[in-house]
């Protein structure tokens, strides 16, 4: 396949990932604030843009209405979601002939609704329902991704991109979280505290997935759990990383050509890592110090796909 | 479903004109030619929302398949929907044999007209062709010169542009011999036209299109350089932003090949590689959709990032076939275009089969005073833009436009001939609720590898103004399906 082409279904795929995951933190910080008491929206706010990667030019100004509506649809914010959206459908434009008919139009139509005339309008006067509208965009764009198309070496680096997107975002989160998390006051009554739990599984989309494995008993341990080394709910830090390890072992195989040491030992590292860890040695040692390093592992993986599949130097490939 | 009362034929053609410019549907007395009878027929019993009904569901079919196409020189200047008729253009058979003849009389005529002049240079020797005229073009490559292309095809893919004159004769208005684009269209338009009216082209006994992006890939395939028996064929295009990206994609992804941009190709060693995943890829034929001037930075413009460095390299070496070849755009300027004739005569000892237009060369004294008394009835063209880009419509033109021209002609004779306004025929197309005549153009595909194949039909393309003589995508035309007749 060629490496423009890999390199824009993977762009494709990270960005509408990211337009999702924007889109949850979003409408959960939303739905939270519903509730007074506790944290307030100023620190609400900072804890959102903190686990977006704290975005250039966006920062709290008490306009609550403006601030939302930037993230949405400030198309000139790398972090808003209209930027992702279009981010993804110009790099499918890219590769048409690469894609399939269904998930072209997907994205066109997602593409078109965040910029139908009124939309902002019609956001602003029912943010759940414009938020909730996008996330259906992008699951039926999901959707048809797995079903119209060949799972050959292009679907493989759109994993690639989802589930690299995801870990990096996740771990980001939870590096945001933590702190908090770990210092919950005891035997909390206030229902307070259970919303904020909630709030975080949700980001995740893994509310319900907890409580069928644990009960709705919430505890931060077994939440830090779940998230990280889970190795069957596909929003759990582990799960992504074994995506990422099983894609780039199908791209060898159909390509024939061995990836470098330094990118299996860096998918192998996390691996181990989420593999053979438990959540008791976790938070026995320094909990934010291993989220960091799998952000970390994240951009060098990034990095080591782009030097090794796209970008690669024309002497390197013809010693080979 | 509410279903109106039938239209008779008489509402059907409202007040359709019939004048002298010749009517494809309907003979000068006002009644129907035989051959469209069937269509007259089917119309005329279809209830009356039923047109319209079936007008809808083809648009939709084209707007959800993002069949667009790129309008240059507009602020907008996006993608748009590209217009079409609904109604097809019927061609006989004993018609289209003709058409047939003489585009493969010409095409091959050209063809060896482009590997003369690139090597012995017969034909100017023998002042068939005024030798400044050639070496004038600005579309002829010196590089060219003494260079063996595989199997001497210089034309692989060829587009020519026919009119039929109200005589009823089709003549040649113009070849396109350098990345003519189109046919997407002429594709999608069958497969709705299939569609909308499945049951009067049963009837009619059309001969298909579809095998021809199989036909493009075995005429690159027989093209590949010696010793590749499996070649890689790849599709460049300059990327996104062309209008003709949607055709690109569309064509590449019909013939299961890559599409390629410049910034994928590599050459080492006079050999081109394309970067993919698994490393880098041979690349041996590349059916070209990129100009000469943006297609190798170190041999052409040497500004452009289009292309790759080093193509025209590997090329020269023989090792990877590029169609078109370089340079074949000396054969289709509009002022060696008037020469055609004289070649045919001249390489294969036979009369034109398809005529040309009356043509003008503005370098000729005579004719350049002629015709600058006569801007207001003639058509100028520049000899080496097409799509309608350069063109000045005498009867439809202000006199400020016409002084400007003058002065332009002036300044660089060669750069423009003149053709007489031409009253080329006209075909019924679907105007709100009627049928009104809009006139019509016919541009057939040529492919050129083996031998020539052509397949029966080709776009036919439509002024969608009331009036207007202009047919190009880029100004405002539109195209309908064109079915050639088995009988």
């Amino acid at each position: 396949m060629l490496s423009r082409v890999a390199d824009s279904l993977y762009w494709m795929s990270r960005y509408l990932e990211r337009a999702e995951n924007t889109v949850r933190q979003l409408d959960v910080t939303m739905s939270l604030m519903l509730d007074t008491g506790g944290t307030s929206a100023e620190q609400r706010w900072r804890r959102l843009l903190a686990s977006l990667g704290k975005p250039a030019g966006l920062e709290w100004n008490g306009d609550l209405e403006a601030m939302t509506s930037a993230l949405v649809f400030d198309s000139l914010n790398p972090a808003s979601i209209t930027f992702c959206v279009n981010g993804a459908r110009e790099n499918a434009r890219q590769v048409r002939e690469e894609i399939s008919s269904e998930q072209w139009q997907r994205l066109n139509r997602l593409f078109h609704q965040v910029h139908a005339p009124g939309a902002q309008e019609q956001f602003a006067s029912n943010v759940n329902d414009t938020l909730a509208s996008i996330l259906d965009g992008i699951h039926l764009f999901k959707g048809v991704s797995d079903t119209t198309m060949i799972h050959s070496q292009g679907w493989q680096f759109i994993r690639l991109g989802r589930y690299l997107e995801r870990a990096y975002a996740s771990a980001t989160l939870l590096e945001v979280y933590q702190p908090d998390l770990l210092h919950l006051a005891e035997g909390d009554t206030t229902g307070y505290q259970y919303l904020e739990l909630v709030g975080l599984l949700r980001c995740c989309t893994s509310f319900e997935a907890y409580c069928q494995v644990y009960t709705a008993d919430l505890t931060p341990d077994r939440i830090l759990e779940f998230l990280l080394l889970n190795r069957d709910f596909p929003h759990a830090i582990r799960y992504s990383v074994d995506c990422l390890n099983d894609s780039i072992e199908s791209i060898q195989r159909t390509g024939g050509r061995r990836p470098p040491e330094e990118l299996t030992a860096g998918i192998g590292r996390l691996h181990a890592m989420l593999g053979y860890t438990s959540i008791t040695e976790i938070l026995s040692g320094n909990p934010s110090a291993f989220l960091h390093t799998i952000r970390e592992q994240c951009m060098r993986i990034h990095e080591y796909i782009y030097r090794y599949y796209v970008h690669y130097s024309i002497q390197s490939a013809l010693s080979v | 479903m509410s279903a109106g009362p039938p239209m008779e034929l008489d509402t059907l053609f409202g007040d359709y004109l019939l004048d002298h410019a010749f009517d494809e549907m309907r003979e000068a007395t006002g009644e129907v030619r035989p051959h469209y009878r069937a269509l007259a027929e089917t119309l005329a019993r279809l209830p009356h929302d039923e047109l319209q009904r079936r007008k809808q569901s083809a648009d939709l079919a084209f707007l959800t398949q993002g069949i667009t196409f790129t309008v240059y020189g507009r602020d907008e200047g996006t993608e748009r929907i590209f217009p079409y008729d609904l109604l097809p253009r019927l061609i006989t058979a004993q018609e289209w044999d003709r058409i047939e003849r003489g585009l493969t009389q010409r095409i091959t005529a050209l063809n060896l007209f482009l590997r003369d002049v690139y090597s012995d240079a017969k034909i100017l020797k023998d002042r068939i062709i005024p030798r400044e005229l050639v070496y004038s073009c600005k579309h002829y490559r010196r590089q060219m010169r003494g260079l063996q292309v595989p199997r001497n095809v210089y034309i692989a893919v060829v587009g020519s542009d026919l009119l039929r004159l109200n005589t009823g004769e089709f003549v040649v208005l113009e070849d396109n011999l350098r990345v003519p684009s189109g046919v997407s269209y002429m594709l999608t338009n069958r497969r709705v036209m299939k569609r909308t009216f499945p049951r009067l082209f049963t009837s009619y006994g059309v001969r298909p299109i579809e095998h021809y992006p199989q036909l493009l890939l075995a005429t690159l395939r027989s093209l590949a350089p010696e010793g590749r028996p499996e070649p890689n064929i790849v599709l460049l295009t300059p990327g996104v932003f062309n209008s003709a990206y949607f055709e690109h994609t569309y064509l590449a992804r019909q013939m299961g090949i890559d599409l390629v941009e410049g910034r994928d190709l590599v050459t080492h060693d006079n050999v081109v590689y394309m970067r993919t995943t698994d490393g880098l890829k041979r690349v041996d034929v590349i059916y070209r959709r990129v100009d000469d001037d943006f297609s190798d930075p170190l041999v052409f413009r040497s500004d452009s990032s289009l292309g790759c460095a080093g193509l025209f390299n590997a090329y020269r070496a023989g090792n990877v076939t590029v169609s078109n070849a370089f340079g074949t755009g000396l054969a289709d300027d509009k002022a060696v275009y008037a020469y055609v004739p004289r070649m045919i005569r001249y390489y294969l000892g036979e009369e034109a089969i398809l005529p040309n237009v009356e043509t003008y060369l503005l370098s000729e004294e005579k004719e350049r005073r002629h015709v600058l008394a006569n801007l207001d009835k003639l058509v100028i063209k520049a000899v080496g833009e097409s799509g309608g880009y350069g063109m000045l419509i005498g009867p439809h033109s202000t006199a400020a436009q016409r002084e400007e021209f003058a002065r332009q002609i002036e300044a660089n004779p060669r750069n423009y001939i003149a053709q007489p306004t031409l009253d080329f025929s006209r075909a019924p197309c679907l105007v709100n609720d009627a049928l009104e005549p809009r006139h019509v153009d016919l541009r057939p595909y040529i492919l050129f590898g083996d031998k020539v194949n052509i397949v029966p039909g080709g776009l036919t393309r439509v002024a969608l103004e009331k009036g207007s003589l202009v047919v190009n995508s880029s100004q405002g035309g539109g195209s309908k399906d064109t079915w050639v007749l088995q009988q």
